[in-house]
């Protein structure tokens, strides 16, 4: 038994069915939880006041939105070496929810921006970084819909999110040359250190994390089983009209 | 692989090969931005770096679906598939034409435009070093997504969207070599960065755009 | 019940408001695709089995 047993897709939609109403389930429990502690339960900060609480949806849309593309990576790495259809399709149904946290990341951050900061948007490298990475997602998506026949459209966008993983982090390291940011460094890593995260605030924005996990997942599984229906639509039509 | 590089340039410089049309853009787009901002000189000369950089790139987007769109159309990109060639030094070739027809009459051009700008005369040499340097490897990305759309049929937006977006570490580079040599700072660092792309563009870039052209060619 | 948010509470409420909104249409569009493309799903392998 080994774990490209999942890649067959029927095997896939058997195995995942009965797990997702589970992770479905604990996605939105861990949500609601980590939410509600975060926006009434918190003390306000010293350097931020109540504006704290944004953090609790800002930092794991951030993180997600950055593992979103990983996962896509590996996934288009797995389909280029060992072609399982469902590592395309997972490829595929990840982009619009890694794009969908990406836009909050950068709405959120924006609005935190402009109380604190005092400006709406500010060209900073990491706010500058969101958007390409937005933009990245926008032409993954766009080179899907574009290309009819699945398999090369597999194949294209594979190439194009590994040449663009490459260049995503270049423009990262670019960008930070490029201007001096207002944007903090990450608070989570820096438990002990000189200015860690108070540890009020630390129980709640894990569990938002691993909402943001568990959302993240549950909606892949969801999307994909989705996009192997359609596949599978698309051959029984094909074999008919033959 | 010199015969196809002068085969496709001898394309580019006949008549419809669109030689002279990002030329002509790139100028156009120069004499506009005074328009849109107004004709503050002190201004436009702080600008200039950014400006000249961006129109490089648009005019360079303007081409790019020529690289192989056309090949495509009369059957003749096959027939270079299954030549000795290995498609790589194919790639790279065309990579190359297309830099030869717009990027380098561009960096040729550029200090004219410069003036016009108002952009500082210390940035000038920076200006050319920077274009030299940097087109080559838009270009060579360029030829990278025109080989992800060139079975499609309207490819030149989808491929704007997905090109622009790897421009951005070029541009960011190639803007901060001119601005820093317009005022006097070391120009040391962005330059070795933006040959640095450039190299490692050319050396990894006509692997994934024959790549790409296989998938399409299937 | 409602936190004093002071200057922050546009800011606060309105990122808990959008990502929620985000979230949710997402999940919503699809929940509703999946549902969608079952049903055809089984329609399209009901046909099948009719015509053999």
């Amino acid at each position: 038994m080994s774990i490209w047993e999942y890649a067959n897709p029927k095997k896939f939609i058997a195995t995942t069915t009965p797990i997702l109403p589970w992770l479905t389930g604990a996605a939105i429990a861990t949500l609601v939880v980590g939410l509600i502690w975060g926006f009434f339960f918190t003390p306000e900060a010293a350097n931020f006041g109540a504006s704290v609480k944004i953090f609790f949806v800002h930092v794991p849309s951030a993180m997600m939105a950055i593992n979103a593309w990983a996962m896509m990576l590996v996934a288009s790495l797995i389909w280029v070496i060992r072609r399982h259809h469902v590592s395309a399709l997972a490829a595929r149904a990840a982009a619009p929810i890694g794009m969908v946290f990406t836009l909050i990341a950068l709405f959120t951050g924006a609005v935190w921006g402009q109380p604190t900061w005092g400006t709406w948007w500010e060209w900073d490298p990491r706010l500058t970084s969101f958007l390409i990475l937005f933009l990245f997602y926008l032409g993954y998506i766009a080179l899907w819909e574009a290309i009819e026949d699945p398999d090369t459209a597999a194949d294209l966008t594979a190439v194009l999110c590994m040449v663009g993983s490459v260049f995503a982090i270049l423009s990262r390291y670019a960008v930070k040359f490029w201007g001096q940011g207002l944007h903090q460094d990450s608070t989570i890593a820096k438990v002990g250190e000189r200015d860690p995260l108070h540890a009020s605030y630390y129980l709640p924005a894990l569990i938002c994390m691993a909402a943001f996990v568990l959302i993240f997942v549950a909606l892949v599984l969801i999307r994909t089983q989705t996009e192997i229906r359609a596949r599978r639509i698309r051959a029984l039509e094909a074999r008919m009209r033959a | 692989m010199i015969a196809l590089l002068k085969r496709d340039l001898a394309l580019a410089v006949r008549a419809g090969g669109g030689f002279g049309l990002g030329l002509a853009f790139f100028l156009i787009v120069i004499t506009l931005v005074p328009f849109g901002v107004g004709p503050d000189t002190g201004l436009l000369g702080r600008i200039a770096p950014g400006i000249v950089w961006v129109a490089a790139l648009l005019a360079a987007l303007l081409s790019l679906d020529r690289i192989f769109a056309l090949d495509h159309e009369d059957g003749s990109l096959p027939l270079l598939a299954t030549s000795p060639l290995p498609l790589e030094g194919v790639a790279l070739i065309k990579g190359l034409a297309h830099w030869i027809t717009t990027g380098l009459p561009l960096t040729i051009v550029a200090p004219v435009l410069g003036f016009l700008l108002n952009l500082d005369t210390a940035a000038f040499p920076w200006l050319l070093a920077s274009l030299a340097l940097g087109t080559p490897a838009l270009s060579m990305i360029g030829a990278f997504g025109a080989a992800l759309t060139v079975g499609l049929r309207r490819g030149g937006l989808l491929m704007s969207l997905l090109v622009l977006p790897l421009y951005v570490p070029t541009l960011i580079f190639g803007a901060l070599v001119v601005a820093r040599g317009a005022e006097g700072f070391s120009t040391h660092m962005p330059l070795l960065m933006l040959a640095g792309i450039t190299a490692g563009v050319f050396a990894l870039m006509p692997f994934a755009t024959a790549a790409a052209l296989r998938i399409n060619l299937r | 019940m409602i936190p004093e948010l002071g200057k922050y509470a546009f800011a606060v409420l309105s990122s808990y408001g959008v990502s929620i909104l985000l979230l949710v249409g997402l999940a919503w569009m699809s929940v509703q695709r999946a549902r969608k493309l079952r049903q055809r799903l089984e329609e399209v392998e009901a046909r099948m089995k009719r015509h053999g």
